[in-house]
């Protein structure tokens, strides 16, 4: 008998063009590249240096994301250095017969929401991109590992990436989740109890009651974040939900590939008896909505708790890093999470801009009003996205709420266009990074989910959709 | 990419655990398309402080870093290595770091040595103690000496070996091309593919 394979040990297998000798990593065959403008011109640079093609523009696809504005897309980029890298992206694009999506394209958007839209992500493959939230396709059970840019120069040429062994961890989430707590909620919670580093070397496959019941964007959402507790990718089995979601979509198989794909894709899950190197167990019923109050994304705590005293942490190293973070967030311990008043509400990222998010947060804002003085920016995570919203009277919803209503990109996750906050501005932010300057120099963030999002927006402090029953 | 077998330089104490990318370089710099010139960048927030370590003329020609556990945290920018290549930098070394930050080292030739959290809290001592003493680097035996401290650090051994070859990348794995033909040729026609682009 065989022995019994994680679904993270299967894909890979399937993939190893060359078995790794004597510590030398294995050579894994790459099915999907994703490419965006920021990580990618040095790698084209470096290609055209040594006078190398691109191996597969057919397994290769291009978009602008990062730094593209989400205002007046007509007009030339007005910021030079956004400008210059992405008409290098089209130009090495052409240059080297790549698939790109511009901006004002109806398939543009941001990397992680157009692959699985256009079903070029899908199960059992494996997927890279020069982006470290490339662990969102592994929602599909696909292997999906952000790498840096000599990696993309590496596939680019060989279509191929040398990878050292990984480590395999359960994160068993048994139980179901009570209205108002989400898959955002989830993963934070996961984050907080194992820590930023906690998945060093792993590749974590979510499991349990409370996974197998999330859509597809849920569970991109989760497997989105797997690189903020430091893992090499997060997954999740396929399923029924899976091959719904997929069936029909431009690039998913058709006819008897279909069927051939589907028998597969079913052999791909865990198989019993499997063991895993590490295994963390969570509570869903239980699960209170989760936001994070320091500058990373495991610093985070129910939204019903207090901000910590640091004085209460054993380990040093984390004492004296959240005692830096509370400086840095301008925050007291023993402050309720509730009492925390925010400057903006962020709504999107390739965590949380896909359509069940911005339906969710819609049907939270609807008819209410928008807390005095607080900003709300929507940002959808692609142009399909934007335009189901608007066919659905989205739009409608957040403009009438006072919300700005834009176009899509990665936006204020990262602040790498003119969406920003200001020094000191807080933002309560359905993206994945709380660090110190993310989303604006001196910006302070808080992670929360869409449905916290909006209702915050709503209040002008950290609150969950319960808070506006209550009529608190 | 150069040999690496021994190296000199002066060490700096970063006394700083999670040093993420974003603080290593600031994303509004990645919108460089070059792959060098990046020295302006590193630590840019941090150097707004005329107390940071690299603003005190004893380390500002710092090439050895020691830093807190989890060195490299964050997104998956490359720039981090390069902002840290590009100041003078050939070595960190730190408890933990990411595991992406030291793939990315690896390729740039950026040595990541392992070192206890108690080897950094004495080499920390010593170097704020001596500003401006040297750290010397020798992957050969993979010990490092700052003063009268010399220990062992930990480097997987086929970053090791490629440091010591100062070996490309793509050239290495294009010795099988062979084999990436063959499985090619066996991949089934479900598998994704970008060519001929669909639309919805």
């Amino acid at each position: 008998m065989t022995k019994p394979l994680t679904l993270a040990e299967k894909v890979w297998n399937d993939h190893l063009v060359v078995k790794g000798e004597n510590g030398s990593p294995d050579l894994l065959y790459i099915d999907l590249h994703l490419v965006h403008e920021v990580t990618s011109p040095q790698a084209f640079d470096g290609l055209r240096m040594a006078g190398r093609p691109v191996r597969r523009p057919d397994l290769t696809i291009a978009t602008e994301d990062h730094n593209t504005p989400t205002w007046d897309i007509d007009k030339p980029i007005a910021d030079i250095t956004s400008r210059t890298q992405i008409h290098a992206l089209r130009s090495n694009a052409e240059e080297f017969g790549i698939r790109i999506h511009s901006l004002g394209d109806v398939e543009q958007g941001i990397v992680h929401v157009v692959g699985p839209q256009l079903g070029l992500t899908m199960p059992g493959i494996t997927v890279v991109c020069g982006d470290s939230h490339t662990s969102t396709h592994g929602a599909f059970g696909a292997l999906a590992m952000g790498i840096g840019t000599s990696e993309v120069e590496h596939v680019l040429a060989t279509q191929t990436l040398p990878l050292k062994p990984f480590k395999t961890m359960a994160i068993n989430v048994e139980g179901t989740l009570r209205a108002g707590v989400t898959a955002k909620d989830i993963i934070l919670a996961v984050i907080a109890k194992i820590g930023t580093g906690g998945g060093q070397g792993y590749v974590l496959e979510y499991r349990g009651s409370a996974i197998r019941s999330l859509s597809m964007e849920a569970r991109m959402t989760i497997c989105n974040m797997s690189i903020e507790a430091g893992a090499r990718a997060g997954m999740v089995a396929p399923d029924q939900i899976t091959f719904d979601y997929l069936k029909g979509r431009p690039h998913a198989p058709e006819g008897a590939d279909w069927d051939a794909a589907v028998a597969y894709w079913q052999t791909l899950p865990t198989d019993e008896g499997a063991t895993f190197d590490a295994e963390v167990f969570l509570d869903a019923n239980t699960l209170d909505p989760f936001v994070t109050w320091g500058t990373n994304p495991g610093q985070g705590v129910s939204l019903l708790d207090v901000v910590p005293n640091p004085g209460d942490i054993a380990d040093p190293n984390e004492r004296a890093a959240a005692e830096r973070a509370l400086e840095y967030m301008d925050l007291t311990p023993g402050t309720k999470m509730k009492d925390i008043r925010v400057d903006t509400v962020f709504l999107g990222s390739c965590t949380n801009s896909r359509i069940e998010d911005l339906r969710a947060a819609a049907a939270v804002i609807k008819g209410k009003t928008k807390a005095e003085g607080v900003r709300m920016m929507v940002v959808p995570g692609s142009a399909r996205v934007r335009l189901q919203a608007e066919a659905e009277g989205l739009d409608q919803v957040f403009k009438e709420f006072g919300a700005e209503w834009r176009f899509a990109g990665c936006s204020m996750c990262l602040g790498m266009n003119p969406d920003q906050l200001a020094p000191g501005e807080r933002a309560a932010s359905t993206s994945n990074r709380n660090f110190e300057g993310r989303q604006g120099k001196g910006s302070r963030t808080h992670l929360v989910s869409p449905l916290v999002a909006a209702a915050t927006a709503i209040r002008g402090t950290l609150s969950s959709p319960a808070d506006l029953e209550e009529g608190n | 990419m150069e040999k690496f077998e021994t190296y000199t330089g002066v060490g700096v104490p970063l006394r700083r655990s999670n040093v993420d990318t974003d603080q290593i370089i600031p994303a509004v710099y990645l919108k460089r398309i070059t792959k060098t010139g990046f020295e302006d960048a590193l630590f840019a927030a941090w150097r707004n402080d005329p107390e940071f370590v690299l603003n005190q003329p004893a380390y500002a020609t710092g090439s050895v870093l020691f830093a807190g556990p989890d060195f490299g945290t964050g997104s998956s920018r490359e720039h981090a290595v390069w902002a840290l290549r590009d100041y003078g930098f050939k070595a960190v070394f730190s408890s933990k770091f990411a595991d992406i930050f030291r793939g990315n080292s690896g390729k740039q030739g950026l040595v990541t040595g392992i070192v206890a959290d108690e080897d950094i809290e004495r080499i920390w001592q010593a170097l704020e103690s001596n500003p401006g003493l040297e750290a010397t680097v020798n992957l050969v035996d993979k010990t490092v000496v700052v003063g009268d401290i010399r220990v062992d650090f930990e480097i997987d051994e086929y970053t090791r070996w490629r440091l010591l070859e100062g070996l490309d990348d793509i050239g290495l794995t294009l010795r099988d091309e062979k084999s990436i033909t063959d499985f090619e040729a066996k991949r089934e026609s479900w598998r994704p593919k970008t060519l001929p682009a669909k639309g919805a």
